[in-house]
């Protein structure tokens, strides 16, 4: 005790080293931690986000491609699932239920989802858990629209909110902006920490509606008049989609066993071009690709500690020459050379310990006050962001690592102060 | 009545390696309670002296009995014990650790020895501070850096800490080559009155043979150190 306190006072002594050496463990532990962190807080954050989907279908392209714009709204669909094949899917005997996702338009940065009613009851996340309405209900009419509860409160929305649509994923002017189609808010759907939060979830019809006079890819002002007048004039029309981006699929509970075979029947029809994925293999190949990333970031920021700790070995043993007098009289007053030894050594654990902690709370405090900006600009929902056992493992090994570092300095000290006895003439 | 001795050495010989003897001792005693004053030049061997009667050193061949307690057959920690238990060393120069304050540089005396902190008169703090006042050092300048402090003023802390717990030796290198005459007299007459108080035995060393009527008894290096008188001859 008595050692460990003389330790804590020779180190506040020789402050400006000793913070400096604190800060270079900490930033090294908080990268390690941080890098770890964000990697756990994606992959929760993926693997909570569906659950209870047995398939999702769309146009062959990758299965990793497939679940990232459908499930995460990341990237694109390179083609997409007619009405007609959709339907001759859904009716098969095996499935039990199905809910078409038509995506490609925006507002204000967030992706809009046209969708059936059925995904409001059939759509699970978090191991099962519905989605559930802070306010208002689905939408009923054509023009109404349910946002998730980011959009809500990122934008200040409430119900009975008018929205425009933008065509597309958005920025090129008002000319892209649905602008003749207004849709109004009649519902806000509880956090989710999932990508819904950030979704505006529209009807399939009107996402036909909306792009009636928009074939071509771009507004033709004379088709979408003509259309105005018709529908103004009372004339009713058909916004049955001709096609979709994606659909989910539950299948029977007694049909579960078969999910293999209606996945390959699916992936290997003659008509279409069409994929079917399970959504855990999806995520599986999904780490696959990114865990050589991973790996590497891991290493680098290993590596980092290293550097960290490497600072406590230059901190102690830069200050051993100036200390030898220090040493002496700890010498002439009784203390032995083993005594020297793990003074020094404790200095290392006090620096790597105490280090380690800093950077321990300042990844946490980061990450926690980053999540929603993190959130809101990549579309990541961090998850599991609380301490937990491998930290006091990294905190753990850490502190070894740099009571290690201080074998060095102390073996050093070791030697000096059987030298110097207590006849050190500084 | 012989007084019982606090040091004795008997045939001692140092040297870093076997064949370069730089101290060899045929005979030395200092009796408990004695105020002994050990002269020498540089590098007669004073500081080697010291180093094996506190046990830093061990010599190559001899005795060294501290108290009647053969050192030379203690193994180290033993010795480490012995010095922190026993023995208060004053250095020359720089004898505080500047990290500590003015008591916490007193009590570092009973950090490594259970037994000068029981000896301590009620508690470590208390003993620190009435040694502290007792060499006129009290107040707030208990409270100031020692680093702020002038050189008499670290010399007085450093003689607390030697009498902390009342150890049955004191060594004092050379502590008084920094100071003027007036400061060197008043250091040394406080340096005899409390360990005459405390009844420890006091071994002072200097190069300074003025400072010998100090003390009961002067000793100079040459008539110890054979070696170095051998040295010399030749």
């Amino acid at each position: 005790m008595a050692l460990l306190k003389l330790a804590w006072q020779s180190l506040r002594n020789r402050a400006s080293s000793a913070v400096l050496t604190l800060v270079a463990v900490a930033v090294s532990v908080a990268l390690f931690l941080g890098v770890e962190k964000v990697r756990e807080g994606v992959r929760s954050s993926f693997e909570s986000t569906i659950s209870d989907t047995d398939l999702i279908v769309g146009a062959r392209s990758g299965q990793v491609n497939l679940l990232l714009y459908t499930v995460f709204r990341l990237g694109n669909a390179t083609a997409n699932v007619s009405w007609e094949a959709y339907q001759e899917i859904a009716t098969r005997p095996e499935i039990e239920w199905t809910v078409p996702m038509s995506l490609g338009d925006s507002h204000r940065g967030y992706r809009v989802l046209g969708t059936s009613g059925e995904y409001f009851v059939r759509y699970k996340y978090g191991g099962g858990r519905e989605l559930a309405f802070q306010a208002g209900a689905p939408f009923a009419d054509i023009y109404e629209a349910v946002i998730g509860a980011e959009v809500a409160e990122a934008l200040g929305y409430t119900l009975g909110q008018e929205i425009v649509l933008t065509h597309g994923l958005g920025g090129v002017g008002d000319s892209s902006d649905h602008k003749d189609r207004p849709f109004t808010v009649v519902g806000i759907l509880k956090r989710t920490g999932t990508p819904v939060d950030r979704t505006i979830h529209v009807s399939l019809e009107a996402i036909t509606a909306i792009h009636v006079g928009w074939e071509s890819g771009v507004r033709n002002p004379a088709a979408v008049e003509a259309a105005r007048r018709l529908e103004e004039s009372g004339v009713e029309f058909d916004f049955t989609p001709r096609d979709i981006t994606a659909f989910l699929v539950g299948l029977k509970p007694e049909q579960r066993r078969a999910i293999l075979n209606v996945r390959y029947q699916i992936n290997t029809g003659r008509g279409e071009a069409l994929q079917a994925i399970v959504p855990g293999e999806a995520l599986r190949e999904l780490w696959q690709v990114t865990g050589i990333v991973e790996t590497a970031l891991v290493a680098v920021s290993g590596f980092v500690i290293v550097v960290g700790l490497v600072s406590i070995l230059v901190s102690i043993l830069t200050s051993l020459n100036e200390r030898r007098r220090e040493m002496a009289i700890l010498r002439a007053v009784g203390a032995g050379p083993g005594h020297v030894f793990f003074l020094l050594l404790l200095e290392a654990a006090i620096l790597a310990l105490v280090g380690a902690l800093l950077g321990w709370a300042l990844v946490y405090g980061l990450l926690n006050l980053l999540a929603p900006w993190i959130a809101a600009t990549y579309g990541v929902v961090l998850q599991g962001l609380s301490p937990g056992l491998f930290d006091l493992y990294v905190i753990g090994v850490v502190t070894l690592a740099g009571i290690v570092m201080g074998l060095w300095p102390a073996v050093r000290a070791y030697r000096a102060s059987l030298a110097d006895g207590m006849t050190v003439k500084v | 009545m012989k007084v019982p001795a606090a040091v004795e050495f008997e045939s001692v010989r140092f040297g870093w390696t076997t064949d370069r003897v730089l101290l060899d001792v045929p005979s030395f005693r200092v009796g408990q309670g004695e105020r002994l004053f050990l002269r020498g030049a540089s590098g007669s061997g004073k500081s080697t002296l010291l180093s094996l009667i506190t046990g830093v050193l061990q010599p190559q061949d001899g005795t060294i009995r501290l108290f009647g307690e053969d050192v030379t057959r203690l193994p180290t920690a033993a010795r480490d014990r012995l010095r922190a238990d026993r023995i208060g060393v004053i250095f020359q120069m720089f004898n505080l650790l500047p990290f500590l304050s003015l008591t916490g540089n007193v009590m570092l005396a009973g950090q490594f020895s259970a037994r000068r902190r029981k000896q301590a008169e009620g508690g470590a703090e208390a003993e620190a501070r009435r040694l502290l006042e007792r060499l006129g050092l009290a107040g707030d300048m208990l409270k100031r850096p020692v680093r702020d402090l002038s050189v008499g003023q670290q010399q007085r802390v450093a003689v607390a800490r030697a009498l902390f717990g009342s150890p049955d030796l004191v060594i004092a290198d050379e502590p008084t080559s920094a100071l003027d005459t007036l400061a060197r007299d008043r250091f040394i007459s406080l340096l005899v009155d409390e360990t005459t108080r405390t009844g420890a035995t006091l071994i002072f060393v200097s190069h300074d043979p003025g400072l010998a009527g100090h003390f009961d008894r002067a000793v100079d290096m040459a008539e110890i150190n054979t070696a170095h008188a051998q040295a010399e001859a030749l």
